[in-house]
């Protein structure tokens, strides 16, 4: 079949796809956000990580030859970026704003540095799934062609949702996210439960910036990221610190995302640049959206800086 | 150390022995030996600032004492840390709620349990906390996030919380600071039919002479960080109590009231609003409060006051309606304030009225800092700052270590006093209080009451909204209930019949 086949379906179509593939790095990092938001404190670096984890993840999958240990790799820098921003945050008079924002310069300068010798090279791609067996057309098949990483954001999603829900572990995070004085009274100690939230949270980044090098784009060049790290915090203020919410919300950015490309392969040749802008548009209109001066968000956790 | 101990039935008893607590050069606790018996229930009385809490927290392992020994059933221990006294069944009640507001009650529960389960199964240990509720003389929504809970039920909360963790000796700091007396007197008539079965020992600090003896057997009292006396409630009027707490201080007279309302100050005409939980609606359709005059708003707590209070003072925006100060719309700006000489005192004034880590000379000089006799000024005078918040401490006896502690350091009636000085200093025309008593022992109240008394007959407008019945009659010449956001009722303050008021703060007119 070809396009015209497809008509105005492959509109809907492109940016379904387009939905699913731009919204895994979005997914993972506002997990990790999610996370580390839980426990109280906000993490701004998580776009370094996101760059570094990326650069990380090529560099480890091209050297060993396998994209999984890539993403191993990625994971484990985001867990070392995440716990030094946990523990400079827990030293007395220091701001968790201030410290994600010099952390996000260095991570992205540290990746820079080391990942000069990795543009060139080509490194292993992660796999893809086809859920698209059941279409006779290959405009469908490609378009269903899911990563593995999309999946596995969708189950830690459920994952983390079910944890603080059920799990000792949840509910000590969210009580030390909620109040640092009822936290201290049952014997909790703070300082340690963000940290280590922190370093989770960043591990969360790490994977979601191994998908952008190693699946889609696809490559690592210092451009490889547009801000997800940082749209990640708005997307978990717009989810409500619900890690389910954040699935759906990363998905509605991913969509966003996808509309300019989706209306530039059907064909419409002007001024489909302007929906580049959209997940930008959409992250101000959220923000908008959801805000109130006289109310407190509801679901934000009480020791979060910015609604305290 | 829980579960099993909720087996255990006993009551503990508790001894400190020469208890002193230094902050550096300030001694805030002084060779104070007292003793609880297992399964009395033992109140504590003292000044705001004599050290009530800092001798439970000494208790409680949240300091070490500088000197001194803590007997536990008999045997002398040393309690580094609050884990370690919840490990000998001491547990603790705080001023401020400890409950985590956004966790249901049965998560709360269950996450303060020393040995919560890794995975969590909720049919199971739902099940589990009914079966412990049924045992107990009171329950709670269990679905429910604290923060959708009246301020009694989040109290009984923290009371079945300590029970459920198998604590046999509780102590309660001001436990009913933040209820009605209705819910006053149910909370402590359940705790005490626990010390009567012998399930529990109490130590309460409490202000309120009334609770004492309703509900206590014997009473310790401090001053000034030492014991002053003690004994058993059976044998001491309210009068001996009083005097051992203030010494040979003069107890305050309540402040006669003298001169004719005037013209009116503060008008609100047609106001409109939504309540915190953004679904009740506000609406007060008229309130007039004229010079000399006190308007008290009496009402349960959680009927609108508080957000009528915010939107007087600028931090709610009403939807509709007007708001006028000497016949001049009036938007709770500091320039209109100062010009019209308008004054507050909300309640919880650490949070609202205050920069907790800034000094008290700060704090004090809220007003004035930035003006220079009429005009603004550029550069602080901080001698004059200094100067001027030493003699406002003085004249306030806000007890501080230093004035360039951080306001937050002081106990909570000090931080009460110290926000009075600032706004009662200077010229007032329209005062606007909530609740200006909480947690004050009785010799500030009487203080406190008696300079708004005198700041009314001082030609002031004051609109007091109380929780506290007992003030609004003492001070209001005219008083108003709110009741569902609306004003509901009004009488005259001399011949107001109490229980017709009681009516129609429940609701019912
Ligand atoms: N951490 C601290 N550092 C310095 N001074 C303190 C500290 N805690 C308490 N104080 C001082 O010790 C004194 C006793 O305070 P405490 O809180 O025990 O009073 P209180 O009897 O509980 O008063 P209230 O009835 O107002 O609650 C006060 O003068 C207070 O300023
Ligand atoms: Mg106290």
């Amino acid at each position: 079949m070809s396009e015209t086949d497809l008509g105005l379906w492959a509109v809907p179509l492109a940016i379904l796809a387009g939905a699913i593939r731009v919204s895994t790095p979005f997914l993972f990092v506002s997990l990790g956000e999610c996370l580390t938001e839980r426990s109280g404190r906000i993490n701004l670096g998580l776009e370094g990580t996101l760059v570094f984890g990326a650069m990380a993840g090529y560099a480890v999958a091209y050297e060993s030859g396998s994209a999984w240990a890539g993403v191993g790799a990625a994971a484990l820098a985001g867990i070392v970026f995440g716990y030094v921003h946990g523990l400079l945050c827990s030293l007395p008079k220091v701001n968790d704003i201030a410290i994600g924002i010099a952390l996000m310069i260095l991570g992205m300068g540290l990746a820079f540095f080391f990942g000069k010798s990795y543009v060139q090279p080509v490194a292993p791609n992660l796999p893809a799934i086809g859920l698209g067996w059941w279409s006779e057309s290959p405009q469908v098949r490609s378009a269903l062609q899911v990563n593995a990483l999309f999946f596995i954001g969708a189950i830690a999603a459920l994952g983390l949702w079910w944890m603080f829900k059920s799990t000792r572990v949840g509910l000590v995070i969210r009580v030390v996210g909620d109040s640092s004085d009822a936290a201290r009274a049952t014997g909790l100690r703070p300082n340690r439960v963000r940290v280590l939230s922190t370093a989770a949270g960043g591990a969360f980044a790490g994977i979601g910036g191994a998908y952008l090098s190693l699946y889609y784009p696809g490559s690592w060049n210092e451009g490889i990221s547009s801000g997800q790290g940082l749209m990640a915090v708005a997307l978990v203020i717009f989810a409500r610190w619900n890690p389910i919410l954040c699935f759906w919300a990363a998905l509605l950015f991913g969509g966003a995302g996808a509309l300019g490309p989706a209306l530039q392969s059907v064909g419409i040749s002007q001024g489909y640049y302007l929906f580049y802008a959209a997940p930008y548009v959409l992250t101000l209109l959220v923000l908008i959206a959801t805000s109130s001066p006289n109310r407190a968000m509801t679901g934000a956790p009480g020791e979060l800086s910015i609604t305290k | 150390m829980t579960v099993q101990g909720q087996n255990a039935k006993g009551a503990l008893g508790v001894e400190t022995v020469g208890m002193t607590m230094r902050f550096g050069g300030f001694t805030a606790l002084d060779d104070v030996s007292i003793e609880i018996r297992p399964g009395s229930f033992h109140a504590l009385l003292g000044e705001n600032g004599a050290g009530k809490s800092t001798l439970v927290k000494c208790i409680m392992g949240f300091y070490r004492a500088t000197a001194g020994q803590l007997m536990v059933g008999g045997q002398e221990v040393d309690i580094p840390d609050p884990n370690a006294a919840h490990a000998m069944g001491l547990g603790m009640v705080y001023q401020h709620f400890t409950l985590v507001p956004s966790l249901t009650a049965a998560e709360n529960l269950v996450i303060s349990r020393a040995d919560a389960p890794s995975v969590i199964d909720w049919s199971r240990e739902t099940a589990a906390l009914e079966a412990f509720l049924d045992g107990m003389p009171f329950r709670v929504p269990l679905d429910q996030p604290i923060n959708r809970l009246a301020a009694g039920e989040k109290q009984k909360l923290e009371i079945l919380k300590q029970l459920y963790l198998g604590r046999r000796f509780l102590i309660l700091d001001e436990p009913t600071s933040v209820l009605t007396p209705a819910e006053a007197d149910e909370v402590l008539g359940l705790v005490r039919g626990l010390c009567e079965a012998g399930q529990i020992t109490v130590l309460m600090i409490t202000h309120k002479f009334r609770e004492v003896t309703a509900f206590a057997d014997e009473v310790s009292i401090l001053r000034r960080g030492r014991l002053a006396g003690k004994g058993r409630v059976r044998d001491l009027s309210h009068a001996e109590m009083a005097a051992m707490m203030v010494g040979a201080a003069a107890l305050p007279q309540s402040a006669a009231r003298d001169g004719a309302a005037g013209e009116p100050v503060l008008s609100l005409e047609g106001v409109r609003a939504i309540d915190r939980s953004g679904l009740k609606p506000i609406a007060i359709d008229r309130l007039e409060v004229r010079a000399r005059e006190i308007v008290g708003i009496a009402g349960i707590s959680g009927n609108g006051q508080m957000e009528l209070m915010e939107i007087l003072a600028g931090q709610r925006k009403p939807a509709a309606g007007s708001i006028r100060v000497k016949g001049q719309p009036f938007n709770a700006r500091r320039q209109q304030a100062r010009i019209n000489c308008v004054r507050y005192l909300p309640e919880e004034p650490l949070r609202n009225a205050c920069a907790p880590k800034m000094s008290v000379t700060e704090n004090i000089g809220f007003r004035t800092f930035d003006v220079n006799g009429k005009g603004p000024r550029f550069w602080l005078g901080m001698r004059e700052l200094g100067r001027n918040a030493a003699a406002l401490v003085r004249e306030y006896k806000v007890k501080t270590a230093s004035l360039e502690s951080p306001i937050a350091a002081l106990s909570g009636g000090n931080v009460q006093r110290a926000v009075l000085a600032r706004e009662l200093s200077g010229e007032v025309d329209l005062l606007l209080i909530s609740n200006p008593c909480f947690g004050l022992d009785f010799s500030a109240v009487g203080e406190i009451r008696a300079r708004i008394m005198a700041a009314r007959n001082n030609g002031a407008a004051v609109l007091l909204i109380s929780e506290d019945l007992d003030e609004i009659m003492e001070l209001a010449d005219r008083i108003l209930v709110m009741a569902e956001g609306r004003i509901a009722f009004e009488t005259p303050g001399g011949q107001a019949d109490i229980t017709e008021i009681g009516r129609h703060m429940a609701g019912h007119a």
